[in-house]
C-alpha cells in the first residue's frame, strides 16, 4: 500500500508542477528575469504551495505517526554552515542557467522529449561527484 | 516571452502543496525532490528505494494524465543549448547535494516548517538564480 500512496502523492505533486507551468523552464527563467521579460507566476506557485503545505503540516504533524509508517522522518540538521550556503549558491547558478530544478524537471521526463533526460543525466553525475567529494572530505577530516 | 498565469499558478501551487502534505500524511516524508531523486538512485535498501521510485513515477506520469484530462499539451520551451543544460545539470546536482535541498525541499516543505536552514538556503539560491539570469541575459547576452 505504501507504494500506491507514494505513487498517488507523486502524481498530485507532478500535476501541480504541470498545471502551474513550472514544467516549462523558460517560464521559470522569466520569473528570475526581473529586469527583462518578468513573469511573476513562480511567486504565486511558491506562495500557494507554501500556504497549503504549512496548513496541511499543522494538521498532519499533530498526529503521533503517519498512516503507513511508524514515525515522521523530518530533517534533523539545524546547523547553518558554509556547506549549506555554498551548495545553495551553486544550485542557484545552475537553476538560473537553464530554469530547471529537480522538482520541475522530473515531470518533464514524461513529456516524451530528450532534453529533460539529458539534464537529469548531468544532474545525477553532479550528485555522484558531490557525494564522492563529501565522503573524501569526511575521510580527510577523520584521518 | 511567457505570459503571467496567476490562476494556473495558484491551482498548480495548491496541488503541489496537497502532494507534499499527502506524502507526509501517508509515509511521514518531506517532498524534497532532490532528496527523493538522490535516494532513488543511491539508496541501499528496499525500504528507502521503493516509495521514492513510486513517487517519481507518479510525477513522470503527470503530463500524460494532464493531457488526457484537459486535451492540452503542457507548454514547453528549452531556454538554452544542450551544452548549457549539461553544465547547469552538473551545478544543480552538486549544489543540491551540498545544500541538502532544492526549491521543493527547502522552498516549500522547509519554509512550511519554518526551518531556519531552509529560509537561508531559499534566500541564497533565489538570489543566485536572479543574479545568473541578469548576468547571462543582460550583461553577456541581450
Amino acid at each position: 500500500m505504501r507504494i500506491v500512496w507514494a505513487l498517488i502523492s507523486g502524481l498530485v505533486f507532478g500535476l501541480g508542477i504541470t498545471v502551474s507551468g513550472m514544467i516549462n523552464p523558460t517560464k521559470v527563467l522569466n520569473f528570475f528575469d526581473v529586469a527583462g521579460t518578468w513573469d511573476p507566476s513562480l511567486a504565486f506557485v511558491m506562495a500557494s504551495a507554501l500556504l497549503t503545505t504549512a496548513l496541511g503540516y499543522r494538521l498532519v504533524l499533530g498526529r503521533s505517526a503517519p498512516l503507513f509508517d511508524a514515525k515522521f522522518h523530518l530533517p534533523k540538521t539545524t546547523r547553518i554552515d558554509p556547506q549549506l550556503i555554498a551548495g545553495s549558491a551553486i544550485y542557484g547558478v545552475g537553476w538560473g542557467l537553464i530554469g530547471y530544478c529537480p522538482g520541475g524537471v522530473v515531470p518533464a521526463l514524461g513529456l516524451g522529449r530528450t532534453e529533460p533526460w539529458i539534464f537529469v543525466a548531468a544532474l545525477l553525475v553532479g550528485m555522484a561527484i558531490a557525494r564522492f567529494t563529501r565522503n573524501q572530505l569526511a575521510k580527510a577530516v577523520a584521518a | 516571452m511567457t505570459e503571467f498565469t496567476p490562476l494556473a499558478a495558484v491551482v498548480g501551487g495548491t496541488l503541489i502543496g496537497i502532494g507534499a502534505v499527502m506524502i507526509m500524511l501517508f509515509l511521514g516524508r518531506v517532498a524534497g525532490i532532490s532528496g527523493i531523486l538522490s535516494g532513488a538512485v543511491f539508496a541501499s535498501s528496499w525500504e528507502e528505494w521503493g516509495w521514492r521510485v513510486a513517487f517519481l513515477a507518479g510525477m513522470i506520469a503527470a503530463p500524460a494524465v494532464f493531457t488526457s484530462v484537459t486535451g492540452q499539451t503542457p507548454g514547453f520551451m528549452m531556454p538554452g543549448t544542450t551544452a548549457v543544460s549539461i553544465i547547469a545539470g552538473l551545478l544543480v546536482g552538486i549544489g543540491v547535494t551540498f545544500g541538502a535541498g532544492c526549491a521543493s525541499g527547502h522552498g516549500v516543505c522547509g519554509l512550511a516548517r519554518v526551518s531556519p536552514r531552509s529560509i537561508v538556503a531559499t534566500a541564497v539560491f533565489m538570489f543566485f538564480a536572479v543574479a545568473t539570469v541578469f548576468v547571462s541575459r543582460h550583461l553577456i547576452g541581450g
